[in-house]
């Protein structure tokens, strides 16, 4: 009885590579809920994020926002949204979105306010435009802090978006779900290293557009 | 209130310096030509049209402007940096380089440098980058605020002798705000003193500010030294210089007990070429033996005629013998001149200095 036991029985059972619950369907169901709920939250963050850290103001209201939205649990949030609209992927979607959202929205306006602002001045002063300021001097600067606020969101919707399998939806939380009602440990353990395997590879993912996105100029200055 | 009825005349391919004390309104001042800061009341009249008429941007592209840590993007190479404002109005990216390379050329940075990031530059280089940057779209006005107070006082000498000379080559129109007074007296044309308020102390010529400041509080600005530094602006082409006693290191007996009473206690030795090398009580020369470990220093000599009455007294000054040294353009010993003779050519030069001419260097 030992977990890596049931890690290799779990991997080494082909019954467990193909069809309807084989791993790599669960793992691009849980690849697709990911990226869905990230790409919202990156949609309502990022620009909320942007622009009020450019003209530094709402910060307070912000992070009264961010608190509360981290004050909610996320299970909650999605019994109660599948009470209110019903089994399908918008109840599943709210609840992952809610929780990505804060660490985006805060990181990105506090890496916005943290950018050095004598570039911004003499932007100003040599007559460029607000959004070309935003775009081309404080983001690339503030890209770094950014990317690890998005990086940080990403890894905590992999780790929670098992909870889709809550409402008969797919993923790797189906493994855990499944397994824990079959008593079937195998399973169990299987689905939360595949989990947590997401996980590192996400961390991999940012790593490796950290390297592409950001200006050595930058990477080396910061 | 920042700056109140503040009413300055800039003049056209001059260099006119705002300085004053911390939080007197300069910077407030000069961001107020490229509004970026909006006056509550009052117009700024550029060639006698009134700024706001022209949309903001395009106002500030037509002047360069450069800040006191080069604000230089940190996410773009050097040459990147310094082709912004042509990429900005419209040029393409190969001119734009093009324009950028000449200008790292005209402002002394090394070509190998154009790839570099701003944080593999040294504190004066990307001063210097900041200053290309501002000059890259040939901007008739260029805004300087303190652009060179952030470096050690080598480099900031460096630097402010190369914006002359740039100066001298492109005839911008300059408004440059320091605290430093000796800055604004090197490099100025004219000089505006500012008080507390924006308030104009006095509006003058570096020579006259010096030589006749308006009121105490300018007189005060200026330090207990203006008298000396005053002396910048006088010539030494007017100092009379002894040759006599000067003699070669080869000189013969003859040479030297000719030379010995030509009116100096001290004979200044050269070598063959004319380049001096020390001081020497002449009967402590023995012709065909003389020593040059055992003449005394002869300090740092001035060069005659370029040089001001500063420099002048400056060697004089710091000469053992009480006399300086004036050399030629390459070096060689031009003659001698002693603190007396350097103390008459000043009063001299008081007296007829009504207008006295630029600041030499
Ligand atoms: N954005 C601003 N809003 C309101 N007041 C300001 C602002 N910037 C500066 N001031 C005030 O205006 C006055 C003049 O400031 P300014 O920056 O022009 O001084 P300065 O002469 O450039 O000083 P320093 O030599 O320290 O740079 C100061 O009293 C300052 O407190
Ligand atoms: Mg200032």
């Amino acid at each position: 009885m030992n977990v890596l036991n049931f890690v290799s029985d779990f991997f080494s059972d082909s019954a467990h590579w193909q069809g309807y619950d084989g791993i790599p369907t669960r793992l691009s169901e849980h690849l697709g809920y990911t990226l869905e709920a990230l790409a919202f939250a990156a949609a309502i963050g990022l620009p909320v994020g942007l622009i009020t850290g450019h003209y530094g103001r709402g910060g307070n209201a912000l992070s009264l926002i961010a608190t509360a939205a981290r004050a909610l649990p996320t299970f909650g949030l999605l019994v109660l949204m599948t009470m209110l609209i019903g089994f399908g992927m918008l109840p599943v979607m709210i609840p992952l979105v809610t929780l990505a959202v804060p660490p985006i929205l805060i990181t990105t306006y506090e890496a916005m306010r943290s950018v050095d602002p004598s570039p911004v001045d003499a932007a100003r002063g040599m007559g460029m435009a607000e959004t070309r300021i935003l775009l081309q001097v404080e983001l690339p600067a503030a890209l770094p802090l950014i990317l690890g606020g998005l990086r940080s969101a990403a890894i905590q919707i992999v780790s929670t978006a098992t909870i889709a399998a809550y409402v008969s939806l797919g993923g790797l939380g189906r493994y855990i779900i499944d397994g824990l009602y079959q008593r079937d440990y195998e399973k169990v353990v299987g689905g939360a290293s595949l989990t947590a395997g997401m996980a590192l590879a996400t961390l991999a993912v940012f790593w490796a557009i950290t390297k592409v996105a950001v200006s050595p100029g930058v990477r080396r200055s910061a | 209130m920042a700056v109140d009825r503040l009413s300055l005349e800039i003049p056209d391919r001059s260099i006119t310096v705002l300085v004053g004390p911390s939080g007197c309104g300069k910077t407030t001042t000069l961001r107020m030509i490229n509004r970026m800061v909006e006056p509550s009341e009052g117009t700024i009249l550029i060639d006698g049209v009134d700024s706001r008429r022209q949309p903001v941007n395009i106002l500030r592209r037509s002047m360069g402007y450069v800040i006191q840590n080069a604000g230089l993007f940190q996410h773009r190479t050097i040459i990147d940096n310094i082709a912004t404002v042509p990429r900005l109005l419209g040029w393409s990216k190969d001119k734009s380089r093009a324009r950028a390379r000449e200008l790292m050329e005209r402002v002394g940075l090394d070509a190998s440098l154009a790839k570099r990031y701003p944080y593999q530059l040294s504190g004066g280089q990307q001063q210097r980058v900041g200053v290309a940057r501002a000059l890259a779209a040939d901007p008739p006005v260029l805004l300087m605020d303190e652009p060179f107070s952030a470096v050690d006082p080598v480099v900031r000498k460096g630097l402010q002798d190369e914006l002359l000379r740039i100066q001298e080559e492109l005839g911008k129109t300059i408004v440059f705000v320091t605290h430093d007074i000796d800055e604004a007296v090197k490099i100025g044309t004219m000089v505006a003193v500012l008080r507390t308020g924006g308030r104009l102390a006095q509006f003058a010529p570096p020579a006259e500010l010096l030589s006749s400041p308006a009121d105490a509080f300018v007189e005060d600005f200026l330090g207990a030294d203006r008298g000396i530094r005053r002396l910048s602006f006088f010539s030494s082409a007017g100092l009379d210089l002894l040759t006599a006693p000067i003699v070669a290191v080869d000189a013969t007996a003859q040479q030297i007990a000719a030379r010995a009473d030509a009116g100096a206690p001290y004979l200044l030795v050269t070598d063959v070429d004319g380049k001096p090398l020390g001081w020497s009580e002449p009967d402590r020369l023995t012709a065909g033996r003389i020593d040059r470990g055992r003449l005394l220093s002869h300090g740092r000599p001035f060069v005659a005629g370029q040089e001001s009455l500063r420099a002048a007294l400056d060697c004089a000054v710091l000469s053992p013998t009480g006399w300086a040294v004036a050399v030629d353009g390459e070096g060689r010993a031009a003659g001698v001149v002693s603190q007396q003779a350097i103390g008459d050519a000043i009063r001299g030069a008081h007296e007829d200095s009504v207008s006295p001419p630029k600041a030499l260097r």
